[in-house]
């Protein structure tokens, strides 16, 4: 499997990425690049083995559920671009 | 013969009664100052990690159990990719192979009275995952304000197979979820507070024909507006096709002021959210152990109820449903049989769907807050059983108990004098003073006229201020009238 041009814009305007076309070949060549180890990886034989979903077989560790977080919302909102009235305010989103 | 089949599907997001957030130890209690529950995780600070509140899993294992569904040995969190600013992270974290709650179903009643028709809705699954914060776009001049306390609320996200055929069946689906939620304590069913907000897939097509293309209606939240969106919707959808165009697939909010559904401006790439297993989260692990603990934690189903109100006090299946539509109805109704006796069971129940039932609507409370206690209901009840009153004092008795003007029926019957008269020696005389008084009537009823009869015995009861035992008065005037 190999990624177009086309591909590497569609997913770089998914993620938010501005990427030049310059840029966009030696993305797609990098991508390429991943994907060959990929195709390597696919070449092993797998029938009858689990998919895992992380790396370590180990499983979740569950907190209580207890409130445990103060109110830092003026140490948090210091640091904000910009604040009014306790929100975060941001450019302008209207669906 | 309608030509077309509606086919309806619901997703629900339910609220969890957690004290803190699914992934972080933030307050999840309503309606605090603007992003004073939002702590580093919720607002995704950089090199925080999420840690899962059990508690929220402890809910939809009930959830999972009460419904009849597999519960997963092991399910997974995935990141649900999108841009928006009340999301900070850039993605959602939910869950998408392998949710923790598979299958199931839920039994609806739908229609009116003993007329009404059962039907088992299936369910695809439900899954947990996070809420996302509130967008504010007026008021900040040209800016939008974001609030992420609701950011990390924990939501059961509860899916039904397409299987709702009427805007009716889809109320009644959601009323017996909303009812099942509230009943085993997951959630509080707050509507207006959007702790239990309806996604409802509608589409049409011929009947036994393929699925038609469906629109989402988002974010219903009253069980009004689920039915006003969806018929708008169908009937929309009637005229697009039979107007030759074809619905295209589309999300549509539903205006409550015009009661019009109008499709949401998409981007292309809405709906490609690139799921994929969430790397700060490992799978979740829920043993048999942990399902048998919850499953003992549970408190008698809504269903098994019905069954054993029908059983046990010879109820009908609408009277039975009707009083364990609510736990808190149930209690009432069980607490006032418990006090009067079994056998006054289905007096007990007409008086809880009746008097009081319109009685707290009226004055829009809730059963649990009712003015009349279980105990005085069965005070009252055991007296209207042994003959003390009639049904026209017993109103009076509880009229007089819901204000308050008494401790129990007893001593209000004693107060006011209302005992039911059926002494024979004490209302033979005074149908004799009223016959004397009314010779026209007892003419006009040797004439044939039945009508004249009903009006001696209204007379009687008047001059016995009500207190005669009807039944009794019927009996000694035709006695008297010698018929």
């Amino acid at each position: 499997m190999s990624l177009s041009l086309d591909d590497v814009s569609r997913i770089a305007r998914l993620a938010r990425i501005e990427i030049s076309p310059a840029e966009t070949e030696h993305t797609r060549d990098q991508l390429n690049h991943i994907l060959a180890f990929v195709e390597q990886l696919q070449a092993v034989d797998t029938t009858g083995i689990e998919p895992m979903a992380h790396a370590v077989d180990v499983v979740q560790r569950l907190r209580p559920d207890a409130v445990t977080e103060a109110d830092r919302r003026d140490a948090f909102q210091a640091i904000a671009p910009e604040t009014e009235a306790g929100l975060y305010l941001v450019p302008r989103v209207v669906e | 013969m309608s030509a077309w089949e509606v086919v309806i599907g619901l997703e629900t997001h339910a609220q969890l009664q957690t004290k803190s957030k699914i992934f972080s130890g933030a307050s999840t209690a309503f309606g605090a100052d603007p992003n004073r529950q939002a702590c580093a995780v919720d607002i995704a600070l950089p090199g925080v990690l999420p840690v899962l509140n059990r508690e929220a899993v402890v809910c939809a294992i009930k959830f999972g159990l009460a419904i009849g569904a597999q519960i997963a040995p092991r399910s997974i969190f995935a990141r649900k990719n999108y841009f928006y600013p009340d999301l900070p992270k850039g993605y959602q974290i939910s869950q998408f192979e392998l949710p923790v709650v598979s299958g199931g179903g839920l039994t609806i009643r739908v229609g009116a009275g003993e007329t009404a028709q059962e039907k088992t809705v299936r369910l695809t699954r439900a899954h947990l995952e996070e809420d996302a914060g509130k967008s504010l776009h007026e008021d900040f001049h040209g800016r939008t304000g974001i609030d992420l306390n609701r950011a990390g609320t924990p939501l059961l996200e509860i899916v039904t197979e397409p299987d709702m055929r009427s805007s009716a069946e889809a109320v009644a689906y959601a009323k017996a979820l909303h009812s099942l939620v509230t009943w085993i304590g997951i959630c509080d069913g707050n509507m207006q507070e959007g702790s239990f907000r309806c996604d409802a897939n509608v589409s049409v097509r011929k009947p036994g024909g393929p699925l038609g293309t469906r629109r989402e209606i988002k974010n219903l939240n009253s069980f009004r507006f689920l039915q006003q969106a969806i018929d708008y919707e169908i009937q929309w959808q009637i005229n697009e096709i039979e107007e030759g165009r074809k619905i295209q697939q589309a999300t549509v909010l539903f205006d409550p002021d015009t009661g019009e559904t109008r499709a949401m401006r998409s981007k292309e790439d809405a709906h490609d959210y690139r799921y994929f297993p969430d790397p700060d989260l490992l799978p979740l692990e829920i043993k048999p152990d942990w399902i048998a603990e919850v499953r003992s934690s549970l408190p008698e189903l809504p269903q098994a109820m019905q069954q054993r109100f029908q059983a046990d006090y010879g109820l009908s299946a609408y009277d039975a449903a009707t009083l364990a539509a609510t736990r808190a109805s149930a209690r009432f109704f069980e607490d006032t049989v418990a006090a009067a006796g079994k056998e006054q069971a289905k007096l007990c129940a007409n008086w809880v769907m009746g008097e009081l039932a319109a009685r707290l609507n009226r004055d829009e409370k809730e059963i649990a807050a009712s003015p009349v206690s279980a105990a005085q209901l069965a005070g009252m009840v055991r007296r209207i059983a042994d003959g003390t009153l009639s049904s026209k004092l017993a109103k009076e008795v509880f009229e007089a108990l819901w204000n308050g003007e008494g401790q129990d029926a007893d001593a209000i019957i004693e107060a006011r004098g209302l005992k039911q008269v059926s002494d024979a020696s004490a209302i033979e005389p005074i149908i004799d003073t009223v016959l004397a008084a009314n010779q026209k009537s007892v003419e006009e009823f040797r004439a044939g006229k039945e009508k004249a009869f009903n009006a001696l015995v209204g007379q009687i009861m008047k001059a016995t201020q009500g207190k005669a035992n009807p039944q009794q008065v019927n009996e000694l005037l035709r006695k008297k009238l010698g018929v």
